[in-house]
């Protein structure tokens, strides 16, 4: 299959599909990345270097944990929460994981709605999973408030057993943590570009110079989507482990 | 007319998804609740983990619409992240032995 695509000489040209296609689109003297602004190439590029941030965490902690001789804490036990006299295993976790999806599908939507060009549903959209990543990392205090406080939890050392329980914890919760404060503040900057008209009237940004328009709210949502995936894996491996 | 490159799907697909997501985190929370142990565990757990990342990827992240050049260039080399993998658990097991050996019981 092939598709005509506008390339600016007044003549579509046939861009080739499959294999052929990759090998056509890798070396065409254009750019490689076709159909996509630059902008959003970059941002996967990022977040591709951003994985393996994340993936050398979260293999060292895989590492330490197989090679450790003293018993392991029980993630589910210290994360449990006395919820109506009840105790509930790992549920905090589970309310920052719903939060944090939801938070994707509001970023998705503002996405759509912003190529629609509806400014209003837009900046709600971004307020609302903006909202949702503080309500998320303002659980993270909470939760780590406790383990500090309360179990006397420390990056060198635990009650509960292994030493490097404490120094992967902080480490890795502490990083995916600092990716959703930034991502917040980033989500406030484009809502409030949504709401000025600054992407309808293509203003410069502040910053980069860069002119306003829609693909930015979807490369914003590329690293807020990354931001989720990230807590996918540490869901699965440092909670449920 | 105005060029447009951005990605329009219906906002239907993206609740679908969204549904789909909180069915499956629900399940692997449920692998803890019902304290499932051993190879069915880590069996569950892994599958949720990858139907969830694959999800998101490909759909909340359009990555499904891309041109494969861009696709493969983006998830291709996260698979070199299986040798370190390997390497990692191999390192972890000499590890875990000399630390049985030198500093064990007897």
């Amino acid at each position: 299959m092939t598709q005509p695509v506008l390339t600016g000489t007044g003549v579509p040209l046939l861009l080739a599909e499959g294999l052929q296609g990759i090998v056509a689109d890798w070396s065409s003297d254009q750019r490689a990345f076709k159909k996509v602004p630059w902008g959003k190439a970059m941002m996967w590029i990022f977040l591709l270097s951003d994985t393996f941030i994340f993936s050398c965490f979260l293999i060292s902690y895989m590492t330490v944990r197989m090679s450790t001789t003293v018993a392991w804490p029980n993630p589910s036990e210290v994360f449990a929460l006395t919820l109506w006299g009840k105790k509930i295993p790992l549920i905090l976790i589970a309310i920052m994981t719903f939060v944090l999806i939801s938070s994707s599908g509001t970023m998705a939507m503002a996405v759509k709605f912003g190529y629609e060009k509806n400014k209003k549903i837009t900046f709600i959209l971004l307020l609302i999973t903006a909202a949702l990543g503080a309500t998320f990392v303002g659980m993270q205090a909470f939760e780590w408030t406790k383990l500090i406080m309360d179990e006397g939890i420390r990056p060198w050392g635990n009650p509960l057993g292994a030493a490097q329980f404490g120094s992967t914890f902080f480490m890795i919760t502490g990083f995916h943590g600092t990716h959703v404060s930034i991502g917040v503040i980033f989500l406030i900057i484009v809502a409030i570009k949504v709401l000025r008209g600054d992407l309808d009237h293509q203003r410069p940004g502040f910053l980069t110079g860069r002119k306003g328009n829609y693909e930015m709210v979807e490369i914003m949502g590329l690293y807020w989507h990354f931001v989720d995936l990230v807590w996918v894996f540490i869901f699965a491996v440092f909670y449920l482990w | 007319m105005e060029h447009v490159e951005g990605q329009q799907h219906p906002i239907g697909t993206y609740l679908k998804i969204w549904g789909l997501l909180f069915v499956l985190s629900t399940a692997s929370y449920l692998v803890d609740y019902f304290h499932f142990h051993g190879y069915l565990r880590w069996f569950l757990i892994i599958l949720f983990m990858l139907l969830k990342a694959g999800l998101i990827v490909a759909v909340f992240m359009h990555m499904l619409w891309e041109r494969l050049a861009l696709m493969y260039a983006i998830l291709v080399p996260p698979l070199l992240l299986l040798v370190l993998l390997g390497i990692g658990a191999l390192e972890a097991n000499y590890t875990f032995f000399t630390r049985g050996l030198f500093f064990g019981p007897g």
